[in-house]
């Protein structure tokens, strides 16, 4: 069972590498100037010394640091993420309520990126050097090169503002008690936006990346034979091709996979979409160290969960890695 | 006997009646910046709480723009000659959120058990007090120790909520599960936090004022980004922008749109005023000639028009004109390039680099450092920025790490309270940045400070109030930049909006909207 091996050893050094990433990420944090007491207090606007050491006694911010990250570290061993003393909830249930729309948000991007470049990239590839290309091309570079945020504020500006189609910012309409589809309906509306821009980036990526490996494996020698076979040309593309350029697209989406939890920080705050990025922001300006360790711990657990899934898909894709592990 | 008697109140409240009739109902969204970290007035204070959790929790008294007290949970009050009995008449009938009864107990358990623990404000204005009672259930006499004159100012709901004794006594308030859904006497009810997006309070049918409050709902809308709070505001997603939730420079668009009002009062009880803390400890800033210079050197009008649009007052010294006990009788440092380097000259300034930390606080304060550092390089000061996020910000103040530094501070009505904190000797500690971080020492000062303080007679106050300010300003323990305004930017149909010294914090109990 060499998959079932290669999954077990990946599952051990994944546990190894959070662990890692939580000691890491600790160290950082409490190297950055501040702490949530001050922070906390210093929002009151008259604090007095008395009460930031309150503040940091009911933090356990007294504590030596190694007594501070022994009890983290347990903690995450019995899954337990910690309390969030700012926000005065448990860091794992302030995760949770953020997840879904974080999760629709990017799953949604990621979908329409992944979908709309391939598809962009082969139709690319068929008319190299034709106009239909050269305009596909320039699009894909205008994409890439924008940046993120202005890229939002101007489809704010243009599809809410100006032409008043759809809704800039928010999940969902607020207080209109709408319920079933027409919720569902209101939250489509609300995401277009927020995951369009999100998702111009990587489609723009994956577009260029399909065409040039396209055109890479059509010069390739069994492409010849195939077309020496008299198969059509779609067929060809599609069958012999295509399955071979993906490779390299694959391995990208497991890149972007992994960010699907707090890779949206600036969509999310631009577009105000309740999501984790936001939280994971807001959260380390103000220096609330459990809630920002979860939540990357919770990033982290989604990358290599993605390279896992990755690692499986390239064997589906392409039955030859298998063969040779 | 100063008595103020309910039916003055009534009849101001008749005559003050506008022509049109209050519309019952409606909805009105607010913004809030940035998300609150909690709504229990009583353990939180800081600004977005405080905005919208003045709907939920009241205070005994409330205040008007001029600073007079008016009828909160008190219906009348009266203090003693000497300066040392107050004794509050509280309304009849009034009831918590939850149903139950509300009385003077709940009075005594918030001053003298719940926010003697909690409120560091609070705390430094009940050191005066002896003792608190509850004589029977409508009526709460505090008892002082020696006069302290500011101390009617410290029944504004953001420096007592009065938060319920049913609740909360005996439990550790810090993990209460009921913080989450606060309980109090208020107009307004909480009804829901949807984490991110929004905050929902609904009426208060059983207000103890007929007739108030006169909307059905609000929604406080958490919108992270300031171009996006423009933009709400100007597709009519959000009907108020309190102060300081858009750039400065937004703000002469948005109130040049149709139908959109705007107005600068309702932080008269706050004053914020903004200087640089000049470290008088080390380095140039430690010589009272540079730190004349950098006043001399400075083109506040300059920054007030350019940075702030317009908006604010270029401060004289360290007591805003907007807070009891100004004085205008002080030097005036106006924009003078040349002065300044004669004063440079004379102390032999040999060029050393000085930090200026801003604010980090948005693109205004970066501005704002750079218009200051553009001034002093004029007069041949080399400065340098250094930024910071605010927790950075926080740990450079607190440990003294800086040589100029930016920040603003309320003034909560009276000198007491919000400005001697900032120059006293005994205020000097490491670990706060809220107290007299600049280092400025000057012990006949502090005994004006502290005799100021304890005047029964106002003139008595205002005597010595003018000779700290003379004093001071020729010092420039800090460098003074402005009385800052942060102009509330509404929808024209929402009505009585602002009435209050603290405006839009607790201004909605008389807000309609006309339909």
């Amino acid at each position: 069972m060499p998959v079932l091996a290669t999954i077990v050893s990946r599952l051990i050094k994944a546990i190894l590498t959070l662990l890692a990433i939580a000691v890491l990420n600790f160290f950082l944090l409490h190297a950055a100037p501040g702490d949530p007491a001050l922070v906390l207090a210093g929002e009151a606007g008259a604090a007095d010394e008395e009460m930031i050491a309150q503040l940091r006694e009911r933090f356990g911010l007294d504590q030596p640091l190694y007594v501070q990250l022994g009890k983290y570290v347990w903690g995450i061993l019995q899954f337990d993420l910690g309390y969030s003393f700012r926000q005065g909830a448990p860091v794992s249930q302030l995760i949770i309520e953020r997840l879904p729309a974080t999760v629709l948000l990017t799953l949604t991007a990621f979908v329409i990126s992944l979908v709309l470049g391939i598809a962009f990239g082969v139709a690319a590839s068929a008319r190299v050097g034709k106009p239909s290309d050269s305009l596909l091309t320039t699009l894909a570079l205008l994409f890439y090169a924008t940046p993120l945020y202005w890229a939002a504020l101007m489809a704010v500006l243009v599809f809410s503002v100006w032409l008043g189609w759809l809704p800039g910012f928010g999940y969902e309409t607020v207080g209109a008690g709408y319920t079933g589809w027409t919720r569902a309906v209101d939250i489509a509306r609300h995401l277009v936006l927020p995951a369009l821009t999100l998702g111009l980036f990587f489609m723009a990526v994956y577009m260029r990346m399909t065409r040039a490996s396209m055109l890479e494996v059509s010069q390739l020698d069994f492409v010849k034979t195939a077309r020496a076979k008299g198969l059509s040309g779609p067929a060809i593309r599609r069958r012999h091709i295509l399955r071979n350029a993906i490779l390299p697209v694959v391995t990208l989406a497991g890149l972007q996979a992994g960010q699907l939890v707090g890779g949206a920080v600036l969509t999310e705050t631009v577009f105000a979409w309740p999501g984790i990025g936001r939280l994971m922001f807001e959260s380390l300006a103000a220096r609330d160290y459990n809630t920002i360790l979860g939540v990357f711990i919770v990033s982290a657990a989604m990358v290599i969960l993605f390279n896992v899934i990755t690692d499986i898909v390239y064997r589906i894709v392409d039955p030859r890695i298998g063969a040779k592990a | 006997m100063k008595h103020l008697k309910a039916t003055t109140f009534l009849i101001a409240a008749a005559l003050a009646a506008p022509l049109a009739a209050q519309q019952e109902g409606g909805r009105l969204d607010v913004v809030v910046q940035p998300e609150p970290p909690g709504l229990m007035l009583g353990l939180v204070q800081n600004g977005p709480t405080q905005l919208v959790a003045g709907d939920i929790y009241e205070g005994l008294l409330r205040y008007n723009t001029d600073l007079e007290p008016q009828p909160g949970l008190a219906e009348s009050w009266e203090i003693s000659d000497d300066g040392l009995t107050y004794t509050f008449k509280l309304h009849e009938g009034v009831t918590w959120h939850d149903g139950e009864a509300f009385t003077a107990d709940d009075v005594v358990f918030s001053a003298d058990v719940f926010l003697r623990e909690t409120h560091a404000r609070l705390r430094a204005s009940l050191a005066y007090v002896a003792s608190i009672e509850a004589v029977d259930d409508t009526t709460v006499v505090f008892t002082l120790s020696e006069p302290f004159g500011p101390f009617i100012n410290a029944f504004e709901v953001g420096t007592m909520p009065i938060v319920p004794q049913h609740i909360y006594e005996g439990t550790d308030y810090a993990t209460n599960e009921m913080n989450a859904t606060p309980i109090g006497t208020g107009p307004f009810k909480f009804e829901a936090w949807e984490k991110g997006s929004y905050i929902h309070l609904v009426k208060n049918e059983d207000y103890y004022v007929d007739g108030l409050p006169y909307l059905d709902e609000v929604y406080y809308r958490v919108i992270p980004d300031a171009a996006a709070r423009a933009v709400a505001f100007e597709t009519g997603e959000v009907d108020v922008l309190p102060g300081g939730s858009v750039e400065n420079w937004d703000v002469p668009r948005l109130t040049a749109m149709d139908n959109v009002c705007s107005t600068g009062s309702g932080w008269e009880f706050f004053a914020p005023h903004a200087w640089m803390w000049l470290n008088n400890r080390e380095g140039p800033t430690s010589d009272e000639r540079f730190r004349q210079a950098v006043m001399y050197a400075m083109d506040r009008e300059f920054m007030k028009e350019v940075v702030w649009n317009g908006f604010g007052n270029v401060a004289t010294g360290p007591i805003s004109s907007k807070t009891n006990f100004y004085s205008n009788d002080v030097t005036i440092y106006d924009h003078d390039p040349a002065k300044a380097e004669a004063l440079l000259e004379e102390m032999g300034y040999d060029g050393e680099p000085v930090r200026i930390l801003p604010l980090p606080y948005g693109e205004t304060w970066q501005r704002w450092a750079e218009a200051v550092r553009q001034n002093l390089s004029e007069v041949g000061i080399n400065a340098e920025i250094e930024s910071t996020d605010v927790a950075g910000w926080n740990e450079k103040t607190s440990q003294w790490d800086y040589d100029m530094a930016f920040t603003y501070l309320y003034q909560y009505g009276d000198p007491a309270l919000g400005v001697s904190r900032n120059y006293t000797m005994d205020r000097i500690e490491k670990g706060s940045p809220w107290n007299n971080v600049e280092g400025y020492e000057n012990p006949s000062l502090d005994e004006k400070w502290a005799t100021a303080a304890t005047q029964v007679r106002a003139e008595d106050r205002q005597a010595i109030y003018d000779e700290i300010q003379t004093e001071i300003v020729d010092d420039v323990p800090v460098a003074w930049l402005l009385e800052l305004e942060f102009p509330t930017i509404y929808n024209c149909d929402v009505k009585n909006l602002v009435t209050t010294a603290i405006g839009v914090n607790d201004g909605l109990r008389d807000a309609w909207i006309e339909e």
